[in-house]
């Protein structure tokens, strides 16, 4: 059994991580922008870059499904694994949740998302004050939580990197010489 | 079925004796009554609308080109589709609401293209600049009231609605298309 991930899913995997940290970037930046054309514009593309992400997260799991990752070391503690799964479900989970609530806050708000200017992405709620200003709580906490998980994401990648000195790390990186 | 007919034969040989007496409608239903607006902002349709304004109209189906119509509206009431652009639109660049408060539309000629529909040409006055409009339009009576619907498009250039950094299209589109549905009664 392989002891790295696919080229396709460290492709995916750091293609999503600059995606998540533009998009976290930009969307704390522009929030408190006063209007201006370059408000409305940075707020098109960070939606335009979220349902990138959104389609980029549900390639990356169909890739997934097909090319399940490495096991875990043998060496970790039965409660660390549980941690890294929930981890690891907890980030899936936000990567579908943050982008949805985005495209739901859009409609309720009364500004469609379309996509590069050009693909209209339906409006599955009409628009609504209240529900719209609930929906931005909504994506503002997931966010929230996004950060904090991702926060222990790294955490642990370099935990094990630097104190368990085990592949975890490394086997997410680009391989020089491939083993097979 | 017979008695619809029956009363359309007797209206239709009412209507050409005494056309001079036909009904007018003159009085507007403020809560029937709305003007829409929409717009583009990086190829998103926006959807605002005027939430006061003021209007006289007398309109008679048998002398629609004797019609008269005004508008003022409001232009303060404006929502844009979001609380920061309402806030924003008012000022300066937009409709320097301050020192322009109303815009205007005063009919000129009605020229009926048959059936229901009219059109109505007027001139609209917006930030201290006026333009000539043609507006079409349609009625359509409803017992004692009648409705008139109608929509034109206007360049925003056209009134510097929109100066400064909001002055080119690439953000939000020169083209405001302005959607109307006033409601009359007759006298």
């Amino acid at each position: 059994m392989s002891t790295h991930y696919t080229a396709t899913a460290k492709a995916l995997h750091w293609l999503m991580a600059a995606l998540i940290f533009g998009l976290l970037a930009l969307g704390f930046y522009m929030h408190d922008l006063p209007l201006s054309p370059e408000k409305l514009q940075l707020y098109s593309w960070h939606k335009w870059a979220g349902v990138s992400a959104f389609l980029l997260v549900l390639f990356r799991l169909a890739w997934r499904a097909g090319h399940p990752p490495p096991a875990l070391p043998a060496s970790m503690p039965a409660m660390l694994r549980v941690a890294a799964h929930a981890g690891h479900i907890a980030l899936y989970g936000l990567m579908l949740a943050i982008p949805l609530s985005g495209w739901l806050m859009s409609s309720a708000k009364g500004f469609q998302t379309v996509w590069f200017g050009v693909l209209p992405i339906p409006d599955l709620i009409g628009k609504d004050k209240a529900t719209g200003d609930l929906l931005q709580q909504v994506h503002m906490l997931l966010n929230l939580i996004l950060v904090l998980t991702l926060a222990g994401h790294i955490g642990a990648a370099l935990k094990h990197h630097f104190i368990d000195r085990d592949d975890i790390l490394t086997r997410m990186l680009p391989q020089r010489h491939p083993e097979n | 079925m017979k008695h619809r007919l029956l009363g359309l034969a007797l209206a239709t040989a009412l209507a050409i004796p005494f056309s001079s007496h036909a009904v007018e409608y003159t009085t507007v239903q403020k809560d029937k009554s709305r003007i829409d607006f929409t717009y583009k902002q990086m190829g998103v349709t926006v959807d605002g609308k005027f939430r006061r304004f003021s209007s006289t109209l007398s309109f008679d189906p048998a002398k629609p080109t004797a019609a008269k119509a005004s508008f003022d509206v409001e232009l303060a009431s404006v929502d844009t589709g979001a609380p920061e652009g309402d806030q924003e639109v008012i000022g300066k660049p937009w409709f320097n609401a301050a020192a322009f408060p109303t815009a205007r539309f005063v009919s000129g000629a009605v020229k009926p293209l048959g059936g229901n529909r009219y059109e109505v040409a007027g001139e609209l006055s917006i930030k201290g600049k006026i333009q000539p409009v043609v507006v079409p339009a349609t009625f359509t009576a409803q017992g004692s009231s009648g409705v008139f619907e109608g929509s034109f498009t206007l360049r925003r250039a056209d009134f510097s609605i929109g100066e400064g950094s909001w002055a080119k299209f690439d953000i939000v589109a020169n083209d405001v298309v302005v959607k109307f549905r006033i409601t009359a009664n007759s006298k």
